[in-house]
């Protein structure tokens, strides 16, 4: 009894010890941006007091980049690659998991080398698609690419979701006279945890990419954010308060996203893998 | 799909009963389309690519002539050797590292301990941040000017070990490692956690009767038990290492420095594409470098495949 009462006080000290490294970064960056530049170098540890409490890194981040325009563009980047996942997922997944036909083993598995051969190594390609199709410099380009980027594995995990929706459900469906598409509109509801599982996992590789925009967007109209950060970490590098306004304002929308996501993501990511 | 789809039309004919299954067909068209057209057919577009040369904007097949090039000439083959090595250094850090304090964590994450999803969902924050936050982040705390490193090591008698990690050939690239490490211990930790909960709680039980302890139960039951998730873990280890590109990029530039210390096969086919300071980028010999990262993974796909399913069997029976 007491060997267990002492090793459980062990497992938690570990734990604390790696809650604590895992976030001292941030919440240095954090702390940091809202202080004056002194106190910045004095006490990098310390919190902000009355007197050392300042603003001034934001106020040159509001003055002088368009950081409101990339945050949009990360947005609507991300939502509509989301969307365009699910819903052109969801459809595959359905014909996958409810249909017996001819090339139904060898669709999915065309569909899964996408989960192990990386989009990256297609890059040259995807560029000169890209200005064949005069999509260079606009969303669309990177919506496309993370769309793609994203369907093998969100089939993947759709398809075995699908499996398990009782089959009565779309028998009695059909002998009411619904049509295919009625049922597969049916059948969405009842996969929403799935459905925010896929969403959950992939949504975090699309809004921190740094690759594509880098290379398909990179005009200053089309800036993501963290393409945006990345040239304003470069361009601002020795003042250090703007520096960490950029940074705590790259950190917080990922960490709202994420904790309001958390239970979907590591469902997705434990259900995705672990067949 | 074209073969299967006349078929089942011509025996709709036959038979009248079973219309041509177009819902099918519109069900899985966006997805295949899109997946083909901006992912498949540009892989094969770079692999065309790479089998060609480009002059003038005249595209003339040359055959495996930049490949020769590339594991032939001295300006190639020497940076291509220094990233694939690099690159190898990267992969081996992680799975010494990584992936133990991720199983580690795993293991102490199933000790039904009080408050263990606050700590799960703390240990996998740096893994939803961008590389870019990541990577400066670490960049100031590691500057020596900003002396945060300082003022946590002084105080341990450490300040030896105050040095421009990063900043130092010889240690540019493990701490770059380390700073993945870091960043991406969540995801093994997540996977080797879910692999944990299956074990039935029987076996525990059993063991408890027996009197093992931690480490028995972790060596005879926890471990073999997870060992096929270790193979996936690896795979995907791989797979995201060779494939690795942002840290380095956000942290030291295309250049990937000091004196290309930190080059990995991502930022090597990056320079060779686009170019840098007097080098022009070269698409051809780009989607050469891209071919040779393929053939990397496959390789190493390969290896799993071969080996590793086969132990596991081997194991089981």
């Amino acid at each position: 009894m007491r060997r267990a009462g002492s090793s459980r006080v062990l497992a938690h000290l570990a734990l604390l010890l790696y809650c604590l490294i895992a976030l001292f970064p941030t919440l240095m960056i954090v702390v940091n941006s809202f202080k004056d530049r002194v106190s910045i170098f004095a006490q990098p540890f310390a919190l902000p007091t009355a007197k050392t409490f300042s603003l001034d890194g934001y106020r040159t981040l509001a003055d002088s980049a368009n950081f409101p325009l990339y945050f949009l563009n990360s947005l609507t980047t991300t939502l509509g690659s989301l969307l365009l996942i699910l819903f052109v997922s969801s459809m595959a997944a359905y014909a996958l998991s409810e249909y017996t036909f001819r090339l139904n083993a060898l669709t999915a598995l065309y569909l899964s080398i996408g989960i192990m051969v990386p989009i990256r190594l297609g890059t040259v390609g995807i560029l000169n698609l890209m200005v064949s199709l005069h999509l260079v410099n606009t969303l669309w380009a990177l919506i496309l690419v993370y769309t793609a980027q994203g369907i093998p594995l969100a089939v993947f995990v759709l398809t075995s979701f699908m499996r398990g929706v009782p089959r009565e459900l779309k028998e009695a469906a059909r002998i009411d006279g619904a049509s295919e598409y009625r049922i597969y509109g049916l059948i969405l509801p009842l996969i929403r945890p799935a459905l925010g599982a896929v969403t959950a996992i992939s949504m975090i590789p699309i809004w921190n990419d740094l690759w594509f925009p880098l290379i398909l967007a990179p005009g200053e109209k089309t800036k993501t954010i963290v393409l945006g950060a990345s040239a304003f970490l470069g361009q601002f590098v020795n003042d250090y308060s703007a520096v960490l306004a950029a940074l705590t304002l790259a950190i917080v929308p990922v960490v709202i996203l994420y904790v309001l996501f958390s239970r979907q993501l590591v469902s997705g990511i434990t259900g995705g893998a672990v067949k | 799909m074209s073969v299967s789809s006349t078929q089942s039309l011509s025996s709709a004919r036959r038979t009248r009963r079973r219309p041509f299954p177009l819902h099918i067909v519109v069900f899985l068209a966006p997805a295949l389309l899109i997946y083909t057209v901006v992912m498949i057919y540009p892989i094969l577009a770079s692999l065309w690519l790479s089998l060609n040369h480009t002059v003038n904007g005249v595209n003339t097949f040359v055959g495996v002539s930049n490949y020769q090039r590339l594991l032939g000439t001295e300006l190639y083959v020497q940076p291509l050797m220094n990233a694939l090595k690099n690159n190898l250094i990267f992969f081996v850090i992680h799975m010494l590292v990584q992936n133990p304090v991720g199983m580690l964590l795993a293991v102490l994450l199933t000790m039904k301990l009080r408050g263990t999803t606050v700590y799960r969902t703390i240990l996998f924050t740096p893994t939803v941040m961008s590389v870019v936050v990541v990577g400066f982040a670490w960049k100031l705390i590691l500057n020596p000017a900003w002396g945060v490193q300082r003022s946590l090591l002084t105080p341990l008698h450490l300040q030896s070990l105050d040095l421009p990690w990063l900043g130092l050939a010889s240690s540019a690239l493990a701490t770059l490692s380390l700073i993945s490490v870091w960043q991406n211990v969540g995801i093994p930790m997540l996977l080797f956690l879910a692999a944990l909960v299956r074990i039935p709680e029987e076996l525990y039980e059993a063991a408890r009767l027996d009197g093992a302890g931690a480490w028995t139960v972790f060596r005879y039951i926890q471990l073999p038990l997870i060992l096929p998730t270790v193979g996936i873990v690896s795979v995907l280890t791989f797979v995201g290492n060779f494939n690795a590109f942002d840290l380095i990029y956000a942290v030291q530039g295309a250049i990937a420095g000091p004196n290309f210390a930190s080059d990995i096969l991502g930022t090597l086919f990056y320079r060779t594409f686009f170019g840098y300071q007097l080098q022009p980028g070269d698409p051809n010999m780009g989607a050469a470098v891209a071919g040779f990262m393929l053939v990397v993974i496959l390789i190493g796909l390969l290896i799993y495949l071969v080996a590793w399913q086969r132990r596991i069997t081997e194991v089981q029976f």
